[in-house]
């Protein structure tokens, strides 16, 4: 009986440790990232790696590429002068939220909707993109909208916000959580799914170079998109909002827009100009 | 026919062993620091040191019995709460480090125990310390015992790389999904690859195994 | 944490529940095949011995989680509709066999070639020599490394979680990233595991020690 003593003791200590883990998790807040990386001239961004036109790693330099990601580059050098430079941390739906609490990135640009829920947690800055959570089936498929969805199947990213909003329009659907939407995508090819949900822009970009896969429906939520920054970092916040609204204001942004989406089918980039 | 030229052309072919590279690397750097960690811990937990070896020994058995999925969140996701922050490729090595320096840990002091006793006994009877008998006698024969079950474990931390792609680790796994994800008729060819440079990777490492063995015995 | 295990307390039970029924199934069957591989690397026959070879080289050598995203994501393109659970279930089942094959054909390598043979000299065939005298030899050693592998395989399923397996670790992602409370959540997850793990491989030691 002595090794479920041992047991208990283990089970106890692990409990212990992590509680005090989390308590000495204060010093981030303390710290200002602002200033921080003005010494440094680098901001670290969290972007995504597997989202067409909006962040995705090219397979011939490894390099991402997207608007999120020319986005951040403007953003940085409208804070820090021209020689600042943007840093670029890949993240998931998943892993965002966590590392930029941890501080392993200074904020998420990373498809990331503005939710009361994860106001709750952390800070967004003014929205940088107007968004919309939609479908993509395939061609032919019965499926015409969001409420077709009870009683079937719908292929998600974990740690998307997608996930929970089309419950409450297809409470019935069946929802199946994947780790990125690189994998999403090639489980609703394989038929693991009736439909794919995620934002518009999103699906768009997906459906560029998979023929045969189409947006379906007009989106049913707005999904306005912000960057992450930590709570308390109000000076970071600040400054980001000032550089994304210099942004919008000398025509880059529009520019970015008609760069990325300019010729998209099924999206039109019209409606997300801005002034 | 076409898929398979396409999925095969040089720049997909160079992304795929771009990130078997970052495989090979992680592997490599984790199994060097984890036979370290590894031996000191399982000699710990052999030698029987009061207190120190039954921690030691709770540790290891802890760790060795979660899976490494969660021992690559804590590293990434909990170990900046202790002002400790890695970025993915450290990440993957330190968690790596550890799962496998616990499981190279056991294999250790299972190697030591299948030295017959008698020899320590003496060695140290002829007046040699026991860290000189250990280091002297009783580890260079635990070590040639140990050696097919230290390479199948290698072989096992190469193909555990893999489970890093959650936290977006630029490695094999994690290319062939950027690959695939660019068209879809990419799945199976991709798939192919990866299978075949994990195998060739994997397989001489065993084969290499069995002719040291041989050579050995 | 207390407040996040109550909270969650259905969605980690089920997880829990799957990660135990997909162990169990993964084991079952991987014991049937892993054990068909092993006498067939053993058998007079040449042509059997190499497939049984290539079998266990095959997918000792592949990692777990590239044979479960092919059951996922190329067999239901291609062959038949699986979903998460089953297709990590299987993978489960394939990766671990390899590994049992292995175990089983050193227990059949451990028991004295002699009793094969006088079994043999008594008239009984291959098979028979096999079923009755050897294997329930051979399985009294191989029961502390069948352990382990037992061990090894729920600790490997939590990659039912890249493939939509509801198991354990699938569940644990989940409420992470709703919660925001990453750590503790996974702490939950880890003592989980630990709850199946740990009893078997002190189990296993114990075993390990009363047979040495």
């Amino acid at each position: 009986m002595k090794r479920w003593k041992y047991f208990a003791v283990i089970i106890t200590s692990l409990l212990l440790v992590f509680t005090l883990a989390g308590c000495g998790s204060q010093s981030l807040s303390s710290q200002n990232l602002y200033e921080n990386d003005k010494k440094t001239k680098t901001v670290t961004w969290g972007v995504k790696a597997d989202t067409k036109l909006l962040g995705l790693v090219d397979v011939k330099d490894g390099q991402e590429k997207g608007f999120e990601i020319d986005l951040a580059k403007a953003i940085t050098k409208k804070m820090y002068g021209k020689d600042a430079k943007a840093k670029f941390v890949t993240v998931t739906s998943q892993s965002r939220i966590p590392l930029l609490k941890n501080g392993n990135i200074d904020a998420i640009i990373a498809t990331m909707t503005i939710t009361p829920e994860r106001q709750k947690t952390i800070d967004f800055s003014n929205s940088y993109f107007d968004a919309g959570q939609s479908i993509l089936v395939k061609d032919g498929s019965p499926i015409k909208k969001v409420q077709d969805l009870n009683n079937k199947t719908i292929i998600g990213v974990v740690g998307s916000n997608s996930v929970q909003n089309v419950k409450k329009f297809a409470p019935k659907a069946r929802v199946l959580q994947l780790p990125d939407y690189a994998q999403a995508l090639t489980a609703l090819k394989s038929g693991q799914g009736d439909a794919l949900t995620t934002d518009n822009v999103i699906l768009a970009g997906m459906a560029v170079n998979n023929p045969g896969y189409k947006l379906q429906g007009k989106a049913f939520t707005t999904e306005p998109y912000g960057i992450g920054i930590n709570k308390g970092q109000t000076d970071l916040k600040s400054a980001i909002n000032k550089a994304l609204s210099e942004v919008e204001a000398d025509g880059t942004y529009n520019k970015l827009i008609m760069k990325w989406f300019g010729n998209v089918p099924g999206f039109n980039y019209k409606e997300v100009l801005r002034k | 026919m076409q898929n398979w030229i396409d999925a095969y052309s040089w720049i997909n072919i160079r992304f795929l062993l771009q990130g078997l590279w970052i495989t090979i690397l992680i592997s490599v750097i984790s199994v060097i620091l984890s036979f370290i960690i590894g031996s000191v811990l399982g000699i710990i937990r052999y030698a029987k040191i009061p207190y120190l070896s039954r921690i030691v020994g709770f540790i290891i058995d802890v760790i060795r019995n979660l899976p490494l999925l969660l021992i690559i969140f804590f590293v990434y996701f909990g170990l900046p709460a202790f002002g400790f922050k890695p970025d993915t490729i450290p990440a993957a090595i330190l968690a790596m480090t550890v799962f496998e320096s616990m499981m190279i840990a056991e294999i250790i002091r299972s190697g030591i125990l299948a030295v017959d006793p008698g020899q320590m006994e003496a060695s140290r009877a002829m007046g040699m310390k026991m860290s000189q008998a250990m280091w002297h006698i009783v580890l260079p024969q635990a070590y040639k015992k140990m050696i097919p079950a230290l390479v199948s474990q290698f072989i096992s931390l190469i193909k555990d790389t893999s489970l890093a792609t959650i936290i977006v680790v630029p490695e094999l796994m994690q290319h062939g999904q950027v690959v695939y994800g660019q068209d879809p008729n990419y799945i199976i060819p991709v798939f192919v690859a990866m299978a075949v440079m994990y195998f060739v990777v994997c397989y001489a490492l065993s084969l290499l195994s069995k002719f040291i063995d041989r050579r050995m015995a | 944490m207390i407040h996040l295990l109550t909270s969650n307390w259905s969605e980690f039970i089920s997880g829990f529940g799957w990660t135990l029924l997909s162990s169990v199934l993964a084991l079952f069957f991987s014991l049937i095949i892993g054990s068909l591989f092993a006498i067939l690397e053993v058998v007079p026959n040449k042509f059997l011995r190499i497939i049984g070879n290539i079998y266990v080289e095959i997918f000792r050598n592949i990692p777990l989680l590239v044979i479960t995203m092919f059951f996922y994501l190329v067999i239901p393109l291609y062959i038949v509709k699986i979903n998460g659970f089953t297709a990590g279930t299987i993978g489960l089942t394939i990766y671990t066999s390899a590994f049992i094959a292995e175990t089983v054909r050193a227990g059949i390598n451990s028991v004295d070639p002699g009793q094969m043979e006088a079994a043999r000299g008594q008239g009984m065939t291959f098979w028979q020599a096999m079923r009755y005298i050897v294997l329930p030899q051979a399985f009294k050693y191989v029961i502390p490394p069948l352990g382990n592998q037992f061990v090894n395989l729920v600790k490997n399923s939590s990659v039912l979680a890249f493939v939509a397996g509801f198991d354990l670790m699938y569940q644990g992602n989940a409420i992470a990233s709703q919660t925001f409370d990453t750590v503790n959540t996974y702490v939950i997850v880890g003592i989980f595991y630990l709850i199946i793990t740990l009893p078997i491989s002190y189990y296993m030691q114990h075993l390990e020690k009363k047979l040495a």
